[in-house]
């Protein structure tokens, strides 16, 4: 059974109302318990649960610190490029914009490679558009061959391939997969994704899946806020990660909280998520997932970075470009949306310190792949 | 209400299952199976003639109204536990088996190397494979992943009574599990199962506890209220006692 078959035996209008018929009581009784599960989670999603944000952020910031101690890892993300098939109404990568597209060559990936390695990077994440023309598999090994001696972990977010392809990707060297579904609301997401292969809800929210048979030690998931309704959102994402924990249970499962920003195409998100609501989702899913990796990005500004560093994140982006060659000169093409926190990797560094955090550069080896 | 067990093909609505070792009688071990209201009953395949309609266990249990589970108990390997395990099926068995593998006659612990090797064979077989394991979540992964039907984590050794000393590793077994998880082993008192049914077990094995006890009878019905109570208590929800928050808010104050 895949996940998609799963989630058949739910319904959004279903789990929506299970969500506002949860009382006060609920809450606290999820909150008391050691292992709230799936029940206890849609309480603390609920809007019974408003009011008790803070005790919900105490309980996660106590699972946090046991499960993973006082440390946050860094990474950061190397766009490779933005030349991309479909039209995600909400990205300035849309085949449909009038962006230049560019597409780095292996060399020039390796001199931004080269770059984030001298800020301290250890950890990076590879970004692409939907094009196998200018971003194929062989074209993608050959960027990760250049990349492994600068880099102990290479993660991917580029787009759904077949268990042969990302099997190979991993033997190459890349050790963690994100993949976003956007939305799981399957109205929505035919709205948003009207043209390209990524028109198909179910291929979408079954590669996660495929990464876990390919074996990727990491497996990202997460929604893009501010599409639906954040407390069902952050229902599916629940049971999404619990059922990839459950069945690829060698690999660790991160949820990332991409918060819907401007873009060239000026899309204007429906259900707008507020720090205050991004806050409440996080911290809720850190007491139903006690182990699983939650990842905050530049998209958000400092201020509320700040604040969330102990909150249950345990990765940070740091000093991010997101436009392909951003890093070592100005490529003079549009970012896939825009950054808030414009803060230099060392800044960002010492600010952990400052909470009493450690920020962690490298907390993988190459020499586990193969 | 609560949706049935399922095990293979089959499905429960009693999540006790009985063993069938050390009762003073035949007749007394039938009349605690009925009072106890299972529907799975373990038999040792060491201690009856499958074959044969007379045996003094069997001929005890009704096989109309209980599933019976044959077990491998006493196999040292899992040589020994497929031959047993085929023999059984020949002689009537059906296809349900408990898979116990246990080198040592002491206390009788399971052998994790030996039980995955014989519950590939047996599952290749076509059997529906229950095994008894240590309270190990990675083995128990293992397990489902080669198709066992349930994962049967002991909560304390065979027979001793000692009730759930394994629990923080049979919470990771349960929250992990994709097949059903049934205690087994240790529970040496009605709270003991419903203990394991209120972390979320989906079922529990009881024997010695039973069948030693000086009313056999009004001890299975007392375990089968004791799983009641259990998984009625873990599905509507348990409550802890908790710190009480701090009134100011020292994380979130910032949102407003
Ligand atoms: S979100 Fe990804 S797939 Fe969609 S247009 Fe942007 S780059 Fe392409």
């Amino acid at each position: 059974m895949t996940f998609y078959d799963e989630i058949g035996q739910h319904s959004w209008q279903v789990i929506e109302q299970e969500i506002l018929d949860r009382s006060p009581a609920d809450v606290e009784r999820a909150l008391s318990s050691s292992t709230p599960g799936m029940e206890g989670f849609i309480s603390l999603m609920s809007p019974a649960a408003d009011r008790m944000i803070e005790e919900i952020a105490q309980r996660a910031q106590l699972i946090t610190e046991q499960r993973f101690g006082r440390v946050i890892g860094l990474y950061a993300p190397l766009y490779v490029s933005n030349s991309c098939t479909n039209s995600c109404v909400y990205c300035s990568f849309n085949a449909d914009n009038p962006i230049s597209r560019l597409t780095l060559s292996v060399e020039q990936a390796r001199a931004e490679g080269a770059y984030l390695h001298e800020q301290g990077f250890r950890h990076v994440l590879l970004v692409s558009g939907e094009d196998q023309n200018a971003a194929g598999l062989d074209y993608l090994k050959a960027v990760v061959k250049g990349l492994r001696p600068l880099f102990d972990s290479i993660s991917i977010e580029i787009y759904p391939m077949d268990t042969d392809d990302y099997g190979e990707l991993a033997r190459s060297g890349v050790d963690g997969l994100i993949i976003y579904q956007e939305t799981y609301n399957p109205d929505r997401y035919k709205e948003v994704h009207p043209a390209g292969r990524k028109k198909d809800y179910r291929w979408r929210l079954e590669t996660p899946e495929t990464g876990g048979k390919a074996g990727f030690r990491r497996i990202g998931i997460g929604s893009l806020l501010g599409l639906s309704d954040w407390r069902i959102e952050g229902v599916y994402l629940a049971l999404h990660a619990r059922y990839l924990m459950r069945r690829y249970w060698r690999s660790q499962i991160t949820i990332s909280f991409p918060r819907l920003r401007p873009a060239v195409g000026g899309y204007c998100p429906p259900c707008p998520v507020s720090d205050r609501d991004l806050v409440h989702m996080m911290t809720a899913l850190r007491v139903f997932l006690p182990d699983a990796g939650l990842l905050l990005s530049t998209r958000e500004s400092p201020h509320l970075r700040n604040h969330m560093i102990p909150l249950g994140v345990t990765s940070m982006s740091a000093g991010s470009k997101t436009d392909p060659g951003g890093y070592t000169h100005d490529s003079g093409t549009e970012g896939q949306f825009e950054i808030s926190d414009h803060r230099s990797p060392h800044e960002i560094a010492q600010t952990i310190r400052d909470h009493g955090y450690e920020p962690v550069w490298k907390d993988w080896d190459s020499s586990f792949i193969v | 209400m609560d949706k049935p067990l399922v095990i293979g093909t089959h499905s429960f609505s009693s999540r006790l299952m009985m063993g069938t070792g050390k009762f003073s009688s035949p007749e007394v071990m039938r009349d605690a199976l009925e009072a106890s209201e299972a529907e799975i009953v373990t038999v040792a395949l060491r201690r009856v003639e499958l074959d044969n309609p007379g045996d003094t266990i069997l001929s005890h249990v009704d096989r109309d109204r209980f599933v019976l589970m044959p077990n491998t108990s006493g196999a040292r390997d899992a040589e020994e536990a497929v031959r047993l395990a085929r023999l059984a099926r020949a002689a009537g068995g059906g296809s349900f088996l408990k898979l116990e593998v246990t080198p040592d006659p002491n206390y009788l612990l399971p052998d994790p190397v030996e039980t995955i090797k014989a519950a590939e064979i047996l599952i290749k077989d076509g059997f529906t494979v229950l095994p008894y394991i240590q309270a190990d979540p990675i083995l128990a992964k293992r397990l489902e992943e080669i198709g066992t039907a349930t994962v049967m984590p002991l909560g304390s050794p065979i027979g001793s009574n000692r009730g759930i000393r394994t629990r923080d590793s049979i919470e990771i077994i349960i929250e992990m599990a994709n097949v059903p998880v049934v205690v087994d082993a240790g529970l040496g008192a009605p709270s003991h199962a419903a203990e394991a049914m209120e972390m979320g077990a989906d079922a529990v094995l009881v024997n010695t506890a039973v069948s030693v006890a000086g009313n056999p009878v009004a001890m299975a019905r007392a375990f089968k209220k004791g799983v009641e109570a259990g998984r009625e208590a873990f599905l509507a929800g348990l409550g802890q006692p908790r710190k009480k928050a701090e009134a100011s808010s020292p994380l979130t104050g910032f949102l407003r």
